[in-house]
């Protein structure tokens, strides 16, 4: 019995050293320096609530927040509609397996360059006198270039769908590739159409895919901020575009403070979701 | 001290630089030459303008020791100088920046009376005039804090006490860049950057020092208000800047905010923007694409920034030496030409003039017509025979600054502003 839980702490202990030296550590730390104060070049150490109160009493901040949370639910909302159904089609209508994994391998191409690279092909693509404006103006369909496609919110989301849509593509594949098909054919010998199937068998059987594909996306999207300085011109602001400025000032107490602000948000986002589905089924 | 073999600049170098032979023998302090300086590594870093590859090949070659580039933007120079003073042994900054960092002490002053070309540093470094007759522009004037009272001073001092914060290196004066061909008339005055006209093709740059500077010389030139002091706002005055361009922002005036020398000049040439504050060197590198645009001289006056090298306070020794030797080689004259010939200025013009050909120096300098093609050091053709410079002469561009980049007693105030227009 000693000796077991002896070799049971040995086993648990490399991975909780790792986990307590580059999480909890840091994480502590932002928390610690979220409460000190900070000069125009220093920081000092003090316990303050400043920075929470400056934060939480500016109107700046619940817009930044509210369109922080725009972008993640529209992101969502785009990548779950594409990703579930590449994945749909990919498990369902693809059926050699052999074809599955290279119409899979595919979809991971576009991942083999930088996302910042990718992010930036959108600009001369989108811009006023770029590929998709003339292509446009040629066909006749607009008389002048369209302006909101580039530097705007549009342009914004369509880069966040592009990056991240695959984060929801492989979740989901996973789950869907686990479903038993014979389910698939009861439920259409019991008579169920094929939509019927989709929402009442497929769905209900990916649930935990979708979730840890959410899960995926929308702590990507809270938390990027140079997909929305490039795309949005730095015209639009989110979470991390905020703490990215207080750093570049040089106001790390007031960065820490939002990213603890940050963080809870995105905690209890992700607490409230888990409450919906179980996704250790999944693992 | 470490005792160092004393030293000659090399044979070649003497024979390249027939002027700067001149003031190497002039120079006071000894030349550190050995074995030894092979070893040392300087480590630079600074904004991108004068963080060349170039330079420091150069300084291989002339001084033998090794210097270690790395450039970063404006907010980052600043946040490294202030946080992580063992990471740099020369820290190529702005006066604005120095402002900040210097009270951190991660920066030592510099002895001038080792610095061989000191007396020939532009006046506007030196007493803050350019000519005796100048007015001293607003904003953080590079005099104002380019003086200390020791070595390791912690205050500014306003005369000069023999003991420099920054040896200035590279410095130019800022207006706004225009797409002539886009734009179809001419823009004389700062209050065009808001002009309806131009709405959804307008750019301001997101550096909050800066660019609440070229904001002020818009709202000054639109009537709106007359600021006591640009570079030292109240209160209300940023509040009143900063809701005239808000409310712009909301109206879509503005395409896009820039932040990085890159954005900008692609902003421009994409035809994204037509008017937009914009940085020199920008200016050249969109019309080296063939693409028409104009550094447009303005009524009001040009907004003005200055850069210098400072040493780290943890500097001593040989490597101190070879700071001073590298700062004295940074003055004499070759890195001048070649920053000149981009469109800068040298802290020292004239032994600049040694290392540029008669036509460059009156393109660049004197603001005369090219009599043949201007090259940029990199050899692509700038500008055609005949062109003149943007703005004219040395004199008239830098003898019309309005203001220089400031940081203000409110800049904490500004900051969070300047955040909420950008969130706005």
């Amino acid at each position: 019995m000693q000796k077991n839980s002896l070799t049971g702490w040995l086993l648990a202990s490399p991975l909780s050293l790792v986990l307590l030296v580059f999480l909890v550590a840091p994480i502590a730390m932002i928390v610690v320096v979220s409460f000190w104060g900070a000069t125009e070049w220093s920081i000092y150490p003090a316990f303050q609530f400043d920075n929470y109160a400056f934060l939480l009493t500016s109107e700046v901040t619940y817009r930044v927040f509210v369109n922080t949370f725009k972008y993640a639910a529209i992101t969502w909302a785009c990548t779950l509609l594409i990703g579930f159904t590449v994945a749909y089609y990919l498990a369902f209508h693809i059926r050699s397996l052999t074809w599955q994994i290279a119409l899979f391998l595919l979809c991971t191409i576009p991942f083999l360059t930088s996302n910042i690279i990718r992010m930036i092909s959108w600009i001369p693509f989108l811009g006023r006198n770029g590929i998709a404006n003339s292509t446009l103006m040629s066909m006749g369909v607009i008389d002048e270039p369209v302006e909101w496609l580039l530097f705007s919110d549009f342009s914004v989301i369509l880069a966040f769908v592009h990056l991240y849509t695959l984060f929801m593509v492989v979740p989901i594949f996973n789950t869907m590739m686990r479903i038993d098909k014979s389910l698939i054919e009861a439920a259409a010998d019991a008579g169920a159409t094929g939509w019927q199937t989709l929402w009442h068998v497929v769905v209900p059987l990916t649930k935990p895919g979708i979730m840890i594909g959410t899960i995926f996306v929308v702590a990507l999207v809270m938390g990027d901020f140079i997909t929305v300085r490039f795309m949005s011109g730095s015209q639009s602001a989110n979470v991390g575009r905020m703490i990215q400025n207080d750093i570049g000032l040089l106001q790390y107490p007031s960065a820490s403070a939002t990213a603890v602000i940050l963080l809870i948000t995105v905690l209890l986002l992700i607490g409230t979701m888990l409450r919906f589905v179980d996704i250790r089924k999944e693992l | 001290m470490t005792t160092i073999s004393k030293v000659r600049y090399s044979r070649r170098s003497m024979l390249k630089a027939g002027g700067a032979a001149v003031a190497a023998a002039a120079l006071p302090a000894p030349m550190v030459w050995g074995q030894e300086t092979k070893n040392i590594t300087l480590r630079q870093f600074g904004t991108g303008v004068s963080n060349l590859n170039e330079v420091a090949a150069k300084v291989k070659e002339d001084l033998g020791f090794t210097l270690e580039m790395t450039a970063l933007d404006s907010d980052s120079v600043t946040q490294r100088a202030a946080t992580q003073p063992d990471s740099f042994d020369i820290a190529d900054i702005e006066y604005w920046i120095c402002k900040k960092v210097w009270p951190t002490g991660n920066l030592q002053a510099m002895d001038t009376s080792k610095i061989a070309n000191y007396d020939k540093i532009v006046g506007t470094f030196r007493s803050g005039k350019l000519t005796p007759e100048s007015v001293i522009a607003q904003g953080t004037a590079p005099h104002t804090v380019g003086f200390t009272t020791g070595v390791d001073g912690t205050e500014f001092v306003p005369e000069e006490s023999g003991w420099m914060t920054l040896i200035p290196t590279i410095y130019n004066a800022d207006t706004l860049g225009i797409r002539p061909d886009l734009i179809g008339r001419p823009i004389s005055n700062w209050s065009e950057l808001l002009n309806p006209e131009f709405k959804g093709k307008a750019s301001i740059l997101d550096i909050s020092s800066i660019g609440i500077m070229d904001m002020a010389m818009v709202v000054e030139s639109m009537g709106e208000y007359t600021y006591p002091d640009k570079g030292n706002m109240t209160k209300e005055e940023i509040d009143l800047t900063l809701g005239i361009f808000t409310e712009a922002k909301k109206n879509g005036q503005f395409r896009a905010f820039w932040k990085s020398f890159d954005e900008s000049v692609n902003l421009m040439a994409s035809g994204e923007v037509v008017i937009q504050s914009m940085w020199s060197p920008a200016i050249t590198a969109v019309r080296s694409q063939g693409i028409p645009c104009v550094y447009q001289p303005l009524e009001e006056g040009y907004r003005s920034w200055g850069g210098g090298l400072g040493l780290s306070a943890s500097l001593s020794g040989m490597e101190l030496e070879a700071a001073y030797e590298y700062i004295n080689w940074y003055l004499s004259g070759w890195v001048g030409g070649f920053l000149m010939r981009q469109g800068y200025y040298s802290a020292v013009p004239e032994t600049s003039k040694d290392f540029m050909s008669a036509d460059e120096w009156g393109f660049w300098f004197e603001g005369k017509p090219a009599e043949g093609d201007i090259t940029n050091p990199f050899g692509q053709v700038m500008e055609k025979a005949g062109a003149v410079r943007d703005g004219g002469s040395f004199y008239d561009r830098m003898g019309a600054v309005a203001c220089w980049n400031a940081v203000m007693d409110e800049n904490q105030y500004m900051v969070r502003k300047w955040n909420e227009f950008i969130a706005a």
